[in-house]
């Protein structure tokens, strides 16, 4: 069960996820609510091919650090870059796939669940969604087993299907890195163990996977990082005592 | 001289707004903008009582108001999302005040401005209606065009952006067409009911079709369908178009409404056979 985070710079996927310089980072990012300051002074590289996870208790900050690091919220101090460039970029958002925490779309939505699928296939506004796209989003929804579903309105399925889908918008655009928070927070236990394989393979495949969580859970056995926020700064945390102290290290650092 | 040859202007400007409108409408609807038709709609009557006092189109001051009217509450809006009721009211009622000072002043107070408010169909010139099916297939031409990024940002606005679109630019150039929308709307159906022909159709068909295109196809056609109703129905019964039109498509709606709940009770007591 020893990481082996060197195998992936042997891999061609790995190589052309790296441009201009890391996947993301931030520099010096600081944030706050009226309530408070929240992250303070924040350093963080992940590099192509990374598989990287961001623990920490609840209010510690995870969500609004993932959310400044892709460009949805401004940093009151420092920057975020996405491939090297600011996380505003349209072309750099391009190469990204968001998994956001719950489904946030409505269930009056009258969209079928291919159709929203294909809409992560959406950088650019112009003309209607073509046979690519369609194919696209049926592949997608193929890795998230929901295939058979493709035709259903979005409003009818469970909230842990609709968890699915979003990630399976998410991999639609063939992303480059695949940023999630608590992707499967009320997903079943099956659902979530399908989901890991499904990142683990990604990642094998050259894909970078920053993602916010509450604890390891199904995907331990895939990662290469683990960090945990803590009172606004980042701990770098060794994979291997990360995974022998499952459930425990979060109370740790969870002051 | 037959009816049809009397009404056909008006029976093509009806169906090419008929469609337009809802087209428009299932974007809007699904931000949840509903009230925007009609806030712009109170907007649009400010310019048309400017375009009578200048003495140029009223059409044509309704649509450069509209738009620019569509424009200011999506950036107030924005800059202030808890005031988003207190800006559109501001933005209504406003307008309705400006209309009623303007026209006192410049003297058109009259029946023409009552045309506008209620909508003039069926003396519609065949010249108006060269006007409007042009406006209309702009906005037919507007939604073809953005449709990747309108729907993407209707399902999921954060997603949209996040994904790299230029949500805001795209709500921007919504709110242009739904100007556009009323200002030609508001010849057929009259300021006041405009609006409710880029709403009602969208409901009729978001209860009978489940995709997103199925449901503006859909609407587009129930709205069409219902100024051709409409309008043949006013010739007979002597009643007023507009209302006549948007009567149809409230029928539609209790109509569809009817169709979906006995379609989840078919359903229900198939599984329950089932089972």
């Amino acid at each position: 069960m020893s990481p082996a985070p060197d195998r992936r710079a042997a891999l061609p996927g790995a190589a052309s996820g790296a441009s201009a310089g890391p996947a993301l980072e931030l520099r010096g990012v600081s944030f706050a609510y009226e309530s408070g300051s929240i992250l303070g002074g924040i350093d963080l590289r992940v590099a192509a091919g990374e598989f990287a996870l961001l623990v920490g208790a609840n209010g510690s900050g995870k969500t609004t650090l993932l959310r400044v690091a892709i460009g949805l919220l401004a940093p009151a101090a420092g920057e975020a870059r996405l491939f090297g460039l600011p996380a505003g970029d349209l072309g750099a958002r391009a190469r990204l796939g968001y998994v956001p925490q719950r489904a946030a779309i409505s269930p009056r939505v009258p969209a079928t669940v291919l159709e929203v699928v294909a809409a992560g296939r959406a950088h650019s506004p112009y003309g209607f969604f073509r046979r690519a796209d369609r194919a696209a989003a049926e592949r997608a929804l193929g890795r998230v087993g929901l295939a058979r579903l493709s035709g259903r309105r979005i409003g009818e399925l469970s909230g842990g299907q609709q968890q699915r889908v979003l990630i399976a918008r998410a991999l639609a655009s063939d992303p480059a890195l695949l940023v999630l928070d608590e992707p499967t927070a009320g997903v079943d236990r099956a659902s979530q163990e399908r989901f890991a394989e499904v990142l683990g393979a990604l990642n094998r495949d050259g894909v970078t996977v920053f993602m916010v969580a509450h604890d390891l859970g199904a995907v331990a056995g895939s990662l290469t990082r683990v960090l945990a926020l803590h009172q606004g700064h980042i701990d770098e945390v060794p994979v291997a005592e990360a995974r022998e102290r499952v459930g425990v290290f979060l109370e740790d650092h969870s002051g | 001289m037959s009816a049809l040859s009397l009404l056909w202007p008006a029976l093509v400007a009806g169906m090419l707004v008929g469609a337009a409108a809802p087209a428009i409408g299932t974007f809007v609807v699904q931000k949840r903008l509903s009230l925007v038709g009609d806030g712009l709609g109170h907007i649009a009557f400010a310019g048309v009582a400017i375009g009578l006092w200048l003495g140029i189109s009223p059409l044509a001051g309704a649509l450069a108001v509209a738009a620019l009217g569509g424009v200011g509450i999506d950036a107030l809006r924005r800059r202030n999302p808890e005031e988003a009721d207190m800006v559109l009211a501001l933005f209504f009622y406003g307008s309705i005040a400006t209309a009623v000072v303007v026209a006192s002043l410049s003297g058109t107070f009259n029946v023409n401005l009552f045309g506008f408010l209620f909508g003039q169909v069926l003396t519609v010139t065949p010249a108006e209606m060269a006007a409007i099916g042009a406006l209309a297939l702009v906005i037919l031409a507007g939604v073809a065009g953005l449709y990747r990024g309108l729907v993407a940002a209707a399902i999921d606005e954060e997603a949209a952006a996040v994904g790299g679109l230029p949500v805001r630019a795209l709500n921007v150039g919504l709110m242009v067409l739904a100007g556009l929308t009323i200002a030609v709307g508001m010849q057929v159906v009259g300021i006041l009911l405009v609006a409710a022909m880029m709403v009602i159709p969208v409901g009729v068909a978001r209860n009978l079709v489940r995709s997103f295109r199925s449901t503006l196809v859909a609407a587009s056609a129930v709205g069409a369908a219902s100024a051709v109703a409409g309008i043949g129905i006013a010739w007979r019964a002597d009643s007023a178009p507009s209302g006549t039109i948007v009567l149809v498509a409230v029928a539609a709606y209790a109509l569809a409404s009817g169709v979906r709940r006995a379609r989840g009770a078919l359903a229900r007591r198939r599984a329950g056979e089932a089972a």
